[in-house]
């Protein structure tokens, strides 16, 4: 008797809750989709110059970063420098393809670009298109957020939580996550993690975005003295993209290892399964 | 519950048709002309975007000596070899003219002598290369707008048309062109330059004379100019799309 009442409150206290609204869900898949493109055709447009410098202007022989294609006695390499030193990144970075089906010199493998083969011009196209469908979802997002009080409510973490922030990273390092009650909220983690993203890195891509161009610079010469000069905001641009593909890697295997498609299913319907805390069960 | 089925068949198949425009599919879709007309609705968008937040007269940053380039790339085409182009630079331009035409009420023909001899403006100023880098020079020419004016240009004009010297298209035997809106050819900033850092215009950078755009990409400011016409419609003009690279997909408006 006893375990199969167990299980049946087991049952009775599976709970599902509404996690996400629905301009939550709209917003993160359109974005999904959109920072994709905008990754995929940033990179072909890097690739017409895969090279990246501080200051107002390219110093050629002075860049932070390069990938190139050098000649070498054992044929072509694919070299990439980080601030002067060098590393022989053959068929991943600066030289691609091989000695039969011929070489090709580019920054970043054709396979990640858009499109899958070089032309600056359809990159910009598709760049600058989803750019302005990621304002416009972002604003959208942004001012839903502030205005339904979800920023605040959901996302501002506490003064409580901040305090207690070195158990939270102790207890993802051990894969193990809230439950019951705490469970229906982000926790500390996710909260800031969010925020810098929402708040700081995506508005950072738009905004060095534009400080390269040359038309937003005259309207508005702020730009340029903020992030101290066109290749430096090309830079930071990169920079900022690079963060945040490490943030959808480790949102994407916090997903995974928490519950597939429980969160799946909360971002597309909204409804999120929460178990009982084990400790009560 | 016939609805959630409908709604996962649909989200399944959003999925699906997503996947495949992303992995495989987008290079076909790049080909697509609709796809390709949709997309370039971003020029209108950055165009009209950029017109109403800039000023006509607001002007591109002025940099100082010490930010001058020490290596300013030369880019496209650096050395012209039409036959033509050749004996003009082999007199080092003495026989070269300026023609001034189209839809203007007193056409010109200008030596270099004539343009050094009219009013002048020297920048230091950004070159904003589509590819990404950028380097700083120091400019000298007339503005294009007193030429404008002096060849009593009409009302009807909308554009202006730089024709240049050099085959660019060696496939085709193109000859670069480029074109502005009125904006752009009245801005204070647009001048027809002769000097770079002080010195004659050289010839991988466009002498005699080369154009400064300087809100817009590097693309846009053509090199080894022969003639500038006002016209009011850029239809008939090579590929019609306003450019040599606009005709191979580059966006005419190049503010970004």
């Amino acid at each position: 008797m006893k375990p199969l009442t167990e299980t049946s409150l087991r049952m009775d206290k599976r709970e599902i809750i509404y996690r996400h609204a629905g301009a939550v869900r709209l917003t993160h898949w359109i974005n999904a989709l959109v920072l994709l493109v905008l990754l995929m055709s940033g990179l072909q447009i890097f690739n017409a110059h895969s090279a990246l410098y501080f200051g107002s202007k390219s110093v050629f022989d002075d860049p932070v970063m390069s990938m190139s294609a050098v000649r070498s006695p054992d044929g072509p390499k694919g070299i990439t420098t980080l601030f002067g030193y060098r590393f022989d990144t053959t068929g991943v970075f600066g030289l691609g393809g091989d000695a039969e089906t011929g070489y090709q010199r580019r920054g970043f493998p054709w396979a990640v670009t858009l499109p899958g083969y070089r032309s600056l011009a359809m990159g910009r196209h598709w760049h600058f298109f989803f750019a302005w469908l990621f304002l416009i979802n972002g604003l959208i997002y942004l001012i839903w957020s502030f205005a339904s009080g979800h920023m605040r409510r959901d996302l501002l973490p506490s003064g409580k939580e901040l305090g207690h922030i070195g158990g939270s990273i102790a207890e993802h390092a051990r894969f193990r996550f809230p439950k019951g009650e705490e469970a229906k909220r982000y926790n500390v983690l996710q909260k800031l993690s969010y925020l810098i993203v929402a708040l700081i890195l995506l508005p950072l891509m738009l905004l060095t975005g534009l400080a390269m161009s040359p038309g937003m610079d005259a309207a508005f010469p702020v730009l340029l003295d903020i992030f101290g000069g066109r290749q430096s905001a090309r830079t930071i641009h990169f920079i900022s993209a690079s963060l945040i593909v490490i943030f959808v890697a480790v949102h994407i295997f916090m997903v995974l290892v928490s519950g597939l498609w429980n969160n799946l299913r909360s971002m597309i319907t909204g409804r999120y399964v929460i178990d009982e805390a084990e400790e009560k069960s | 519950m016939s609805g959630g089925l409908d709604r996962r068949g649909f989200l399944a198949r959003g999925l699906a048709v997503t996947s495949a425009a992303m992995f495989g599919g987008c290079d076909g879709l790049s080909q697509q002309p609709w796809v390709r007309r949709v997309l370039a609705w971003e020029e209108t968008l950055t165009r009209v975007a950029q017109r109403a937040l800039l000023s006509p007269k607001a002007l591109a940053r002025e940099y100082s000596e010490a930010d001058l380039s020490k290596d300013f790339k030369a880019n496209g085409s650096i050395n012209p070899q039409d036959p033509d182009y050749r004996a003009l630079a082999a007199n080092d331009f003495a026989d070269w003219r300026l023609a001034v035409g189209g839809l203007v009420g007193a056409p010109l023909s200008l030596s270099l002598a004539d343009l050094r001899a009219m009013p002048s403006r020297t920048q230091i100023t950004r070159h904003d290369c589509v590819e990404g880098w950028s380097c700083i020079g120091k400019w000298k020419g007339v503005p294009l707008s007193a030429l404008l004016e002096r060849a009593k240009m009409k009302p009807d004009a909308r554009y202006i048309v730089f024709y240049c010297a050099d085959t660019l298209g060696r496939s085709t035997g193109d000859k670069y062109y480029e074109s502005i809106g009125l904006e752009d050819a009245f801005h204070p900033q647009t001048i027809l330059a002769y000097e770079m850092n002080d010195q004659v215009l050289t010839i991988p950078h466009g002498a005699p004379l080369r154009v400064r755009i300087e809100r817009q990409l590097g693309y846009k400011m053509a090199k080894y100019i022969m003639r500038i016409e006002a016209v009011d419609s850029l239809d008939g003009i090579h590929g019609g799309r306003g450019g040599f690279w606009e005709d191979r997909g580059y966006a005419w408006y190049a503010g970004i």
